[in-house]
C-alpha cells in the first residue's frame, strides 16, 4: 500500500491540467521587463534625456564656432546623433545589466527561472526590453534637442537599422555583464572602465578625422564607433567609413555576444548553481 | 506503479571552488508518490534545499536524475516546471510591483493570461485579498511570505513544494497556510515539506525522508518511523544520583529532569524499581511517547540508514 492510499489523497486525475508552455511567458517576461523601467521612467527616461541636454547645451556652445566635424555640416548639428546614439546604447546596457543583477541580488530571479521559459525566451525578453529602453530614451533626447539644429535625416533607414542593431548589441553585452557580476560593484566596473569610455570615444564630439592617424586606428578597433558613425549617416549620408562596413561589424559583434550569452544562459552559468 | 509525483535517482551534488569542494549530495534516490504529504527533514546543511533546487532547475545535478511527474527537469524541464509550485525559502519579491501585477505576472510565466478568478481565490485562501492592490515593499514579512504561497500556486500545479514556509512567521499565519495547504493535498495535490518545526511534519506528513550530510538516512511513513525508533520517553526529576547502569538511557538532562529513553513500557518498572534500589527518591515523574524530534536526534546520532522497502 502507497502511502498516498494511507493518506487517503484524492486522485489526483481530477486536477486542472496546467496549460502547455506558449508565447505568452515569453510576453510576460518581456511586459514585465518593459514595466519595471517604466514604473521609474524619472529615473530610467527623463533622467538620461536630460543629460543629453545638457551634453548639447555645454558642448555644442562651447564648440559651435571652432569644429567642423562634416562640411557643411554644424557642430550642433553634427552632435545632436552622437548624443541620441550614446543615449540608446548607454541606456540599453543599463535596462538589462541593473534588471538581472538586481534580480540576482534580492533573489526575485527565482521567479523567472521556476517558470518553463526557455534560454532563448529568457535572453530574447530582456534584450529587447533593453532596445525598448534605449529607443524611448533615444527618442527623447531626439525630440529635445531637434529644436537646437534640425538635422537633415537624409537615409533614416539606416539610423533606424543602428539604433536597433546598436540598442540590442549593449543589450546583450548588459545582460553578459549582469550574468558576469555578482554585485553591483563588479557591473559599475562594466559600465565606467569599459562602456563608458567606449561611448565617449567613439566619435559622439568629434569626427575621428581629425585625430592623429593612431588614434584614428585605435578608434576602428571599438565596435561603438562603428554604431555611432552608422547611425550619423542616416542624418548626413556623410560617414568616417562606409555604413556597409559599420553594420557588418555591429552584426558580428552582436551575433558574437549573443552566442556568448545564450552560452552563458545554457550552462546557467552564475543563475543556475 | 503510477507515475511518481517526484523520482530523484543517485543524485549527486558536489560544489567545488578554489577553496574547497563540497558534496551537498551524496547519491540520494528517493519517489514521491502522487496524492503525498511528504516530509524532507534534516539539519541546516544536509541537502534538503539542494535537493529541491535541483527539482525546481535552479541547480544543476552533478550526477543522477530527477523527474517531476515523470518528466526529467532537465530534458523536459518546460513540462516538468509547468507540474511544479515551489515556495522558496528565502522571503524574495519584486519591489517593483502590487500584490496582484506579481500574480499575474507569475501567471503569465507559466503561459497563463486570464487567471484573475483563481488569482482572487488564492488571494481569499490566504487572507491577502485587501493586499492586493499595496506594493510588495509595504508589506510586513507574514504578508510576504503568504504571497510566496499565492505565487506557487498561480499555475495550479499538480506537485508544491514549500521550503521552510513557516520560517520566521506568526501563530495565524501557520494555521491559515496549513488550512489551505491541507485542502490543497486533499483535492489531490502532492505537499513535499521542509521544516525544521518538527511537530508540524509529525503532524501533517504521512511519509518522511531524513537527510544528514547529503544521504539519505531515513525513509518510512511518519508513524513508522515514530514506532520503530522512539519507544517511551520517562523524564525524572529526584533526589540522589542516578543507577549507573542507567546512564546510557539518558538522552536529555534539563531543567532538573533526566530524560530516558526506553524501548518498551515494562521498562519503566525496572526503571524505578532501580531507583528505589540504590535510594533515590522520585519529586517528578512523566511519561510519554517519543516524538519526531526525539527520532530525529537518534538518526542523526547514527550512522546506519533506516529506508523502508
Amino acid at each position: 500500500m502507497s502511502s498516498a492510499d494511507v493518506r487517503g489523497g484524492a486522485a489526483p486525475g481530477r486536477l486542472p491540467k496546467p496549460r502547455a508552455a506558449s508565447a505568452v511567458g515569453f510576453r510576460t517576461l518581456l511586459y514585465k521587463e518593459v514595466l519595471r523601467f517604466w514604473k521609474v521612467s524619472f529615473q530610467t527616461v527623463a533622467a538620461p534625456v536630460l543629460t543629453g541636454v545638457l551634453y548639447l547645451l555645454v558642448f555644442g556652445h562651447v564648440l559651435e564656432a571652432h569644429v567642423e566635424a562634416f562640411p557643411g555640416v554644424s557642430y550642433t548639428a553634427f552632435l545632436i546623433p552622437g548624443l541620441v546614439m550614446m543615449s540608446v546604447l548607454q541606456n540599453a546596457f543599463a535596462n538589462s545589466s541593473s534588471s538581472l543583477i538586481q534580480s540576482k541580488i534580492t533573489g526575485n530571479l527565482v521567479f523567472v527561472l521556476l517558470a518553463p521559459l526557455a534560454n532563448g525566451e529568457f535572453f530574447a525578453a530582456y534584450v529587447i526590453a533593453a532596445v525598448v529602453r534605449g529607443l524611448v530614451v533615444g527618442l527623447g533626447v531626439f525630440a529635445v534637442t531637434v529644436w537646437f539644429a534640425p538635422p537633415a535625416l537624409a537615409a533614416p533607414l539606416w539610423a533606424l537599422a543602428f539604433a536597433l542593431g546598436g540598442a540590442a548589441l549593449l543589450g546583450v553585452l548588459g545582460l553578459i555583464a549582469g550574468i558576469v557580476s555578482d554585485k553591483f560593484d563588479q557591473l559599475a566596473a562594466f559600465q565606467n572602465f569599459i562602456i563608458m569610455p567606449a561611448t565617449f570615444l567613439s566619435g559622439v564630439f568629434y569626427s575621428v578625422h581629425g585625430l592623429p592617424p593612431f588614434w584614428q586606428m585605435v578608434s576602428h578597433f571599438n565596435p561603438f564607433f562603428y554604431m555611432v558613425d552608422g547611425f550619423r549617416y542616416g542624418f548626413f549620408a556623410q560617414s568616417d567609413v562606409s555604413p556597409w562596413v559599420s553594420l557588418g561589424v555591429v552584426a558580428v559583434a552582436l551575433g558574437a555576444s549573443s552566442a556568448v550569452a545564450l552560452r552563458m544562459l545554457a550552462r546557467g552559468y552564475k543563475i543556475r548553481h | 506503479m503510477s507515475v511518481a509525483a517526484i523520482e530523484v535517482v543517485d543524485l549527486v551534488k558536489r560544489y567545488t571552488s578554489r577553496a574547497a569542494a563540497v558534496t551537498a549530495l551524496d547519491g540520494v534516490s528517493l519517489r514521491i508518490e502522487q496524492g503525498e504529504f511528504f516530509g524532507l527533514l534534516g539539519p541546516n546543511g544536509a541537502g534538503k534545499t539542494t535537493l529541491i533546487s535541483i527539482v525546481a532547475g535552479l541547480a544543476r545535478a552533478s550526477g543522477g536524475r530527477a523527474t517531476v511527474l515523470g518528466y526529467d527537469v532537465v530534458s523536459a524541464y518546460r513540462a516538468a516546471r509547468l507540474q511544479l509550485g515551489v515556495v522558496p525559502q528565502e522571503l524574495v519579491f519584486d519591489p517593483f510591483f502590487s500584490v496582484r501585477e506579481t500574480l499575474r505576472i507569475q501567471s503569465g510565466y507559466f503561459g497563463i493570461r486570464d487567471n484573475d478568478a483563481w488569482i482572487d481565490e488564492v488571494m481569499a485562501a490566504l487572507d491577502l485579498s485587501n493586499k492586493a492592490d499595496a506594493n510588495m515593499r509595504t508589506l510586513s514579512g507574514g504578508m510576504k511570505r503568504r504571497v510566496l504561497v499565492a505565487q506557487a500556486l498561480v499555475h495550479r500545479p499538480p506537485v508544491i513544494i514549500l521550503d521552510e514556509p513557516t520560517a520566521g512567521v506568526d501563530v495565524e499565519l501557520r494555521q491559515t497556510l496549513w488550512a489551505f495547504v491541507r485542502r490543497l493535498n486533499r483535492e489531490g495535490h502532492t505537499i513535499v515539506l521542509t521544516t525544521h518545526y518538527l511537530e508540524e511534519a509529525q503532524a501533517l506528513c504521512g511519509r518522511i525522508a531524513m537527510l544528514k550530510a547529503g544521504r539519505l538516512i531515513a525513509l518510512d511513513e511518519t508513524r513508522n518511523l515514530l514506532q520503530r525508533l522512539s519507544g517511551l520517553r520517562l523524564a525524572l526529576r529526584f533526589r540522589g544520583a542516578l543507577p549507573a547502569a542507567l546512564d546510557a538511557a539518558v538522552i536529555e538532562r534539563a531543567d532538573g529532569y533526566a530524560v530516558l529513553r526506553l524501548a518498551r513500557v515494562d521498562e519503566v518498572e525496572a526503571t524505578l524499581a532501580a531507583l528505589r534500589h540504590q535510594g533515590v527518591v522520585l519529586e517528578d515523574l512523566e511519561v510519554g511517547h517519543a516524538d519526531l524530534e526525539d527520532v530525529f536526534l537518534q538518526l542523526m546520532a547514527e550512522d546506519r540508514p533506516r529506508i523502508a522497502a
